[in-house]
């Protein structure tokens, strides 16, 4: 097994770095300046970091007003209770208001593994894909946090960044560029197109390892972006293989596996392709994340089994 | 295509004259020159509530003198520029009252006050609640309620870093003190010593179906206030003399808590004081008897 990260120690540093020499850069939260890794950017700049304490609507309200004001808020708090809490804010303050407030969503998925569903932020993608103007960014790895960031201070926007605490390795190919909504192609492959998202990358791409293997050739394409959508990365894949897999650690209603569901359901007769979507069907029982991650499928293994059947079916 | 609201420069014009005028004015003629602008806004409003059939006509004409002394008389603002960096920020929160916060930016020149009868038509800029991206003037998206002062925090903070000087007002209606969000910022608001932050609650005492105090009671608001740690200061929401003087900066260095003691639906005596005319909208015969009431 390859060397494993957890994204918040890269966005912790490549925030630091960025505002050394952007003093627009803030940083606001709610008791989380451990948990949102934030200590070192509170140490360098402690009126910059905005602790409003244990108040969710209030914190993204504060970051919305800082937007309003010129600055670049990174908000950030552990994912469920920044999108679940504060949802109304971050409809009306951030994405209908369109302030660019930049949400954090920190240790998201099921990264607080045993502490259970109330901690689990797997709904987060469903609820926030139905806000208009709000951009969606889930980084597979250390370098796409990093890049998600910068995309963030570049062209300040409305945008929530899923990042990650569960260990993952890097999977980011020399060369990759993290472009407002594009989905990646990180493995060319001509039979199956896999499309996974944040920690169901690295997993997606040992699936194509072992599929190459039993004599199919496997596409892996990096869903960094789930918002705005990349329509036409999802009908290249239904045009140019026979069958697609979504891998997610989200609920499957309405995420990223929904929303290709969507645009492949609506192309022509002749193009439509078999869609397996995996990802989290119900409210979590007790375990780590490794072990909700096999629980729920979500595993190497598993999407060989789900890329099969599709094809099958094609 | 939404129809975008563009700058009037006459009506700036006549803003900044005013703004003159009422600087070196006495009381008396404060009075007069404010009273006369909160009455055509009380008219507008009537008219924009008639044209669109649906509007808030209580809450309003509760809080008409507060926005009419604020723009006419205290905020540093340039409506020609409207996103002017240094300008002090104002929010509405209790968005629902868009018809008097339209009447009064278009009488700050921030677009013409012929659009206000595109009120709530198809594709209009003027929304029945207030928009950032298509109402100059307006800096957030109101509407739920206790959304606004959280943001005030926010603007307030920025303001403290950017050390610019700019001042933070927020005007709550009563009824959404009963929001949590609203606790949450004001505990934020005096930890962060705000002094540079001012909230305007609109105490007309009604909320949509009943008064507040039978509904999940206020008071005491003051003390309440008071504990979360601001400087509270009560006063009658109508009289323009004590909204100038309560709208002076904190002398404490605490945020400044506003109690604006008014009359729901104030200025129409068949409207005042009735929780039916919190969203209710007026016959034909009573827009000609409110009109000559606000003549």
């Amino acid at each position: 097994m390859s060397d494993s990260y957890d994204n918040r120690v890269a966005f912790a540093e490549q925030l630091i770095e960025l505002a050394t020499n952007d003093e627009r850069i803030v940083a606001v939260c709610n008791d989380s300046v451990g948990s949102s890794n934030l200590t070192g950017f509170r140490d360098l700049f402690p009126d910059r970091l905005i602790n409003v304490g244990i108040a969710e609507q209030d914190m993204v309200g504060v970051g919305a007003g800082l937007a309003s004001a010129g600055l670049i808020p990174f908000v950030c708090a552990a994912s469920p209770f920044l999108t679940g809490r504060s949802l109304e804010q971050v409809k009306a303050d951030v994405a209908y208001s369109q302030l660019p407030v930049i949400l954090c969503g920190m240790s998201p998925g099921m990264a607080y593994g045993e502490l259970g569903p109330t901690h689990h932020s797997v709904e987060d993608l469903s609820w926030l894909r139905a806000l208009p103007g709000l951009d969606i960014v889930v980084p597979a790895d250390r370098e796409q946090t990093r890049q998600a960031v910068r995309n963030a201070v570049a062209n300040p926007r409305p945008t929530f960044i899923r990042v990650g605490r569960h260990k993952v390795p890097d999977v980011t190919p020399a060369g990759f560029e993290l472009n407002r909504g594009e989905f990646q192609t990180i493995q060319q492959g001509t039979d199956v197109t896999i499309i996974a998202t944040g920690t169901l990358v690295s997993r997606a791409l040992q699936a194509a390892t072992e599929l190459q293997s039993q004599g199919v050739s496997a596409r892996v394409v990096n869903a960094a972006y789930i918002a705005p959508l990349d329509v036409a990365s999802i009908q290249r894949a239904a045009s140019e293989t026979r069958a697609i897999v979504t891998a997610e650690e989200a609920n499957v209603a309405g995420g990223l596996g929904a929303a290709v569901a969507s645009v492949v359901s609506q192309l022509g007769r002749d193009s439509r392709v078999p869609v397996r979507i995996l990802g989290v069907t119900e409210f979590a029982p007790t375990g780590s994340t490794d072990f909700l991650l096999e629980h729920f499928g979500l595993t190497a293994a598993n999407i060989v089994v789900a890329a099969r059947e599709a094809l099958a079916d094609a | 295509m939404t129809h975008t609201l563009a700058a009037d420069g006459d009506q700036i014009e006549s803003w900044r004259a005013l703004r003159q005028t009422l600087d070196a004015a006495d009381i008396e003629s404060k009075d007069a020159l404010l009273a006369a602008q909160a009455s055509q806004t009380r008219r507008n409003v009537i008219g924009m509530i008639s044209h669109a059939q649906q509007g808030h006509i209580g809450g309003d004409f509760s809080v008409t003198d507060i926005l009419t002394t604020l723009f006419a008389a205290v905020l540093t603002i340039d409506p020609a520029d409207p996103h002017w960096e240094g300008r002090d920020t104002f929010i509405l929160s209790k968005g629902h009252c868009a018809a008097a916060l339209y009447s009064t930016l278009a009488a700050s020149g921030f677009f013409s006050s012929s659009e206000l009868l595109t009120f709530m038509d198809p594709l209009s800029a003027l929304n029945g609640h207030p928009n950032r991206n298509k109402v100059p003037g307006v800096e957030t998206n109101t509407g739920p309620l206790g959304h606004g002062l959280p943001i005030g925090v926010g603007a307030a903070i920025a303001a403290k870093l950017k050390k610019n000087g700019a001042r933070t007002y927020v005007v709550l209606g009563d009824g959404e003190m009963q929001e949590g969000s609203n606790w949450e910022a004001l505990m934020s608001a005096s930890h962060h010593k705000l002094d540079n932050l001012t909230i305007v609650v609109d105490r007309n005492r009604l909320q949509q179906g009943a008064r507040t105090e039978d509904t999940n009671g206020l008071d005491p608001l003051d003390d309440k206030l008071a504990a979360f740690g601001w400087e509270v200061r009560e006063i009658d929401g109508h009289d323009y003399g004590q909204l100038l003087a309560a709208f002076e900066p904190s002398i404490s260095g605490r945020p400044v808590a506003v109690i604006a003691n008014t009359r729901k639906g104030k200025g129409v005596s068949f409207i005042e004081d009735r929780v039916e005319w919190h969203h209710k909208v007026p016959s034909a015969e009573q827009v000609t008897l409110a009109l000559e009431e606000l003549a």
